[in-house]
């Protein structure tokens, strides 16, 4: 039996796959799909270079802590950090009395215990804790919001395609929804509490313009505070706060391939050498 | 071991002479890896691939040993204790960049590995049993790959769980308390999140078990080689040790410069934006993707839309991405012209080349934002893997005339360079 039918068995099973797939070839609907707003007007985020960009690519810290400010300012009135300790703020380049008091002020204090009652209670914060969330938690975020959910930002620059060019395009691209795309697509007018920006992938999104005029922080090395610039710095600042090992990352990367590169280039010579008398 | 020329294990020193004859584990190594293993002289690049495979298993044990020392298989930290691996762990960014990158290398070496295979035809007779033992290693990377992508906890690993575990859902009456069964819940959570882990420990030295099978089974035929044509004297052939460690060395530092560069410089090119998100029940993401090693298996499963024959066309999907795999099993005996290297085969060369640019197809596909034309294409390039499997092979191993072949594997390294052919010639024993 087998020696009859085995030859066959292989060409059965594979006309069976092949014909569920040919019948849902021709079962196709090839009717065009709907074309939607977000297809047509979604922009790519606009190029953004950064000091950290590139395999020798260094952080520019000045940037960094001027990024910082703008997150203090205004973005930390929603979004929480909250894989950032005030400790981690010394690799930036502040000093350890700087962190202390920037942690002291921080305008939300971190959640703690009464030691009197046991209470819950609230005491400022420490260069140990981690960032605090503005909001207690999801539902006090939501509730503020509109019933949206502002993200943790910690890690958004590897948390979205595109990364700190995102965020960048984002914080830059509100603008008013084109004519066009009102006159196709009446439903994409953003709703009441939506946003209009071709950076975000439905195009209407909850948070408001954070960064409205330019001088809306006061950079203390007197860089000028365009929107522009606050929105390049804050990028870069979060690029740190993705990945604060970067420039670790790049320093030994160098050295590793220094290293394999001499290494194999004597393997090379070693493999040849003993090859020398054999032909292959 | 395999050929009567090897040469053998002599020790000089005393010690080694004690040890030898109490437990003779340098011998085995010797025999296995060392000059005792006689293998064609003509092997060319694509014959560095197992041992690379090897190496990034190493890597990967290594790395992955020290990173369970700081992980935490629960779902309320696990991704917070990845996260605290990146930015308090001493080099603990290393580890892990180097673990995850380490898990895509491992499949780049295997694909080539099993691509060379397929090229040479190192699955036929009489090394049938490596190539079986290899499709079990492949299988059990599969299953590790994809418990360890759900360990960082991020969206793309839980949704990622929920789909690949929905496989079993697909199983007719008995699926879906298989599939609650085998995750500990309704959905991926801290039971299934804690078996994983369990699982994508052990899994690894079971791979190390298998692998050592595989290089036993091999050592009885040796090795295959470029023309395929069995080894015929000691003419044919050199000690593994010193000159395919030489050549692997080589080899090795290549891999390493590739990994490297990837591991140092561009971490997350492999990986998927979400997985930095933390895993939500809540949110399924816009677009739920495998790890690119899984894209082409992906597309296959996907492709299956209809219900034909009255089985659903989602386990048709499921039947067909296993099937997919399993099918690898019967190559051996799908396969059967008796030449092994596909230079020799003028007509089967170009369906090989046509099966590499369907899988690499597949792979696009399996990536690509679902539009009525991406699933048309996977559901032709489905079609295709199949045929060439199981119509198209069968039919052309048995319609096929070879080339002619090299009289042995020294004349085929030498043709025409009669002069040098003959200190080797009077080699022959």
């Amino acid at each position: 039996m087998l020696r009859l039918f085995g030859p066959l068995i292989a060409p059965i099973v594979g006309l069976g796959f092949i014909a569920a797939l040919v019948l849902a070839i021709l079962t196709t609907s090839w009717e065009a799909e709907p074309p939607t707003a977000a297809h047509h007007f979604h922009l790519a985020p606009k190029p953004l270079h950064l000091a950290s960009d590139g395999p020798l690519g260094k952080f520019d810290r000045q940037q960094l802590q001027r990024g910082f400010q703008v997150y203090k300012e205004v973005c930390s009135a929603c979004h929480s950090a909250r894989l950032v300790a005030f400790r981690d703020l010394q690799e930036i380049g502040f000093t350890n009395p700087e962190v202390k008091a920037i942690a002291k002020n921080w305008a939300t204090e971190v959640p703690s215990v009464n030691p009197e009652t046991g209470e819950p209670a609230t005491r400022k914060a420490l260069a140990s804790d981690y960032i605090p969330s503005p909001y207690a938690n999801e539902t006090a975020a939501r509730a503020a919001n509109n019933n949206a959910l502002p993200p943790d930002l910690s890690l958004i620059t590897k948390a979205r395609h595109g990364g700190a060019a995102y965020v960048h395009s984002l914080l830059t691209g509100y603008q008013n929804p084109p004519a066009e795309l009102l006159e196709k697509f009446p439903d994409a007018k953003p709703s009441g509490t939506l946003h209009y920006n071709p950076y975000f992938a439905n195009l209407n999104i909850a948070m408001p313009p954070p960064l409205a005029a330019d001088g809306q922080v006061t950079y203390a090395d007197g860089t000028k505070a365009t929107i522009d610039q606050m929105a390049q710095d804050v990028s870069a600042f979060l690029v740190w706060t993705a990945e604060p090992k970067l420039e670790n990352r790049h320093r030994t990367g160098i050295a590793v391939l220094i290293f394999l590169l001499i290494a194999t280039t004597l393997a090379y010579m070693s493999y040849q050498n003993i090859w020398a008398d054999r032909k292959h | 071991m395999s050929f009567p020329w090897a040469q053998h294990y002599a020790p000089k020193h005393p010690v080694t002479q004690w040890l030898d004859e109490r437990l003779p584990l340098p011998r085995l190594v010797y025999n296995a890896v060392g000059a005792g293993y006689p293998v064609p002289r003509n092997l060319n690049y694509f014959w560095n691939f197992g041992v690379l495979a090897g190496a990034a298993l190493g890597i990967q044990i290594i790395t992955g040993i020290i990173l369970a020392m700081h992980y935490a298989a629960n779902g309320a930290i696990a991704f917070d204790s990845v996260e605290s691996i990146m930015r308090d762990v001493n080099s603990g960014w290393l580890l892990r960049y180097a673990h995850a990158n380490g898990a895509s290398f491992f499949f780049i070496v295997v694909y080539l590995h099993i691509f060379r295979g397929l090229y040479y035809g190192s699955y036929k007779a009489p090394r049938e049993m490596v190539w079986l033992l290899g499709v079990v290693i492949f299988l059990l990377m599969m299953a590790t790959a994809f418990m360890g992508y759900v360990l960082p906890w991020g969206q793309m690993s839980f949704w990622g769980a929920q789909v690949i575990t929905g496989f079993f859902s697909a199983i007719p009456v008995v699926g879906d308390p298989i599939r609650i069964w085998l995750l500990g819940g309704f959905a991926p959570d801290n039971a299934a999140l804690n078996r994983f882990f369990s699982l994508h420990y052990l899994l690894p030295f079971v791979i190390a078990g298998v692998i050592i099978l595989h290089i036993w089974s091999l050592h009885i035929p040796g090795s295959n080689n470029p023309t395929g044509v069995d080894v015929k004297g000691p003419q044919d052939t050199v000690p593994f040790h010193p000159y395919y460690t030489a050549k692997d060395g080589f080899g090795l530092g290549v891999f390493l410069i590739a990994f490297s560069t990837l591991l140092f410089f561009a971490p997350n090119l492999l990986g998927h934006p979400d997985n930095y998100i933390p895993a939500n029940p809540l949110s399924t993401p816009a677009h739920i993707v495998p790890e690119w090693y899984f894209l082409p298996f992906y597309a296959i499963l996907k492709a299956f839309t209809f219900n034909f024959l009255w089985i659903p066309a989602k386990l048709w999907g499921v039947m067909a991405m296993f099937g997919s795999i399993l099918l690898l099993f019967f190559l051996p005996w799908i396969d059967s012209s008796p030449v092994r290297s596909t230079n020799y085969r003028p007509l089967y060369r170009w369906f090989f080349w046509m099966l590499v640019a369907d899988v690499l197809a597949l792979g696009y596909l399996g990536q690509a934002e679902p539009s009525t034309f991406v699933v048309f294409a996977s559901q032709v390039c489905a079609a295709y893997y199949f045929a060439h499997f199981l119509i198209i092979l069968p039919i052309v191993s048995r319609i096929e005339r070879p080339l002619p072949l090299p009289n042995s594997i020294t004349e085929s390294v030498l043709h025409g360079e009669k002069a040098e052919a003959a200190p080797f010639g009077t080699q022959t024993a």
